[in-house]
């Protein structure tokens, strides 16, 4: 697994509050994970100050599993 | 009770007489105290007047990017932002007939637009902090209506509105967004009322006087404060009875 897919999964489980085993790929933020709109936002934001990037609004709205985070980081992340 | 010691506060409009007085009663408290403002040698002389937990941030609310500057600057001139006071207002009053569109365009954004774009940036921090508070100056007229303001009064209900549905977004993130709508208060706008003049209004407020500035910063600090973590969406009116709403 990249440092990347670590770093998400790591943010992704502290913000949540969910277990660790739940984080997999394909986890939606809202239907597996129990994120409200607002959280998503907030993970967003989360990722642009871990991964030092800037996540523009159009980008943000196509990120819903956490596969979409790290395949967006991977790509545009230092 | 309403100790801020160890917040930090952004007043918009602070060299008003009524953001004067919301600044001095936040910094009373304890809080640091950035103050906004477009005449420098007011502000100055107000930071000179409140030593030390004091900043100043000169800003046109009326320019975009000047407003955009401003959450930031505050942020990093007190180390973050736990209370956002959007208090700057002005006034182009006309009939509604002979209203032109750049004196509603005007009004709007330097009252309404300029507290959208300055809540946007400071809940953002406020979110992650887990901790904020917002407190938009309304009016009564934006209850009541007042014939010649329509700009005013449509500013001033806007923000009454937009507190509301940005306080049900972020209520469960610890950050209350709350609106004071002062009445009459006495201010320079007032002072140059004629006796007449002056004798009509004071007919139509109950209290039989006009406000103070300190009584409006009074509510404001209650609204900023840790005991009113439960008060959210409100709007709290400040008018000697004037209007009971």
């Amino acid at each position: 697994m990249s440092d990347i897919a670590e770093r998400v999964k790591k943010i992704v489980v502290e913000h949540l509050g969910v277990e660790a085993e739940k984080v997999n790929e394909n986890a939606n933020f809202i239907d597996d994970l129990g994120a409200d709109s607002l959280d998503t936002v907030e993970l967003v934001m989360a990722f642009e100050e871990e991964f030092n990037v800037e996540i523009p609004d159009d980008a943000a709205e196509t990120i819903v599993t956490v596969g979409d985070a790290i395949k967006f980081l991977e790509k545009n992340a230092g | 009770m309403f100790d801020l010691t160890g917040r930090k506060a952004l007043v918009t409009g602070a060299t008003g007489g009524l953001g004067g007085a919301i600044a001095r009663a936040l910094h009373a408290q304890g809080a640091s105290v950035t103050i906004s403002g477009t005449r420098r040698a007011a502000l100055d002389a107000l930071a000179g007047e409140l030593g030390e937990r004091v900043h100043v941030a000169e800003a046109n609310l009326a320019d975009k990017e000047s407003v955009e500057a401003l959450v930031p600057g505050a942020e990093a001139a007190m180390g973050g932002l736990d209370i956002l006071v959007n208090n700057a207002g002005i006034t182009k009053d006309n009939l509604f007939m002979r209203l032109k569109d750049e004196d509603w365009d005007t009004v709007l954004a330097v009252n309404l637009t300029a507290a959208f774009r300055l809540s946007r940036a400071a809940v953002k921090g406020m979110m992650r902090r887990r901790f904020g508070r917002v407190v938009n100056i309304s009016s009564v007229v934006g209850a009541t209506g007042n014939a010649g303001q329509g700009n005013y009064a449509a500013s001033k209900a806007g923000l009454i509105g937009m507190s509301k549905a940005l306080a049900a977004e972020v209520a469960s993130r610890g950050i209350t967004v709350n609106a004071v709508a002062p009445g009459f208060i006495e201010s320079p706008m007032t002072d140059a009322l004629n006796e007449k003049q002056r004798g009509a209004i004071l007919g139509t407020i109950p209290a039989g006087r006009l406000g103070t500035g300190a009584e409006i910063a009074a509510a404001v600090v209650y609204l900023a404060s840790d005991e009113a973590g439960y008060v959210t969406g409100h709007t709290l009116h400040v008018n000697g009875g004037m209007a009971m709403l």
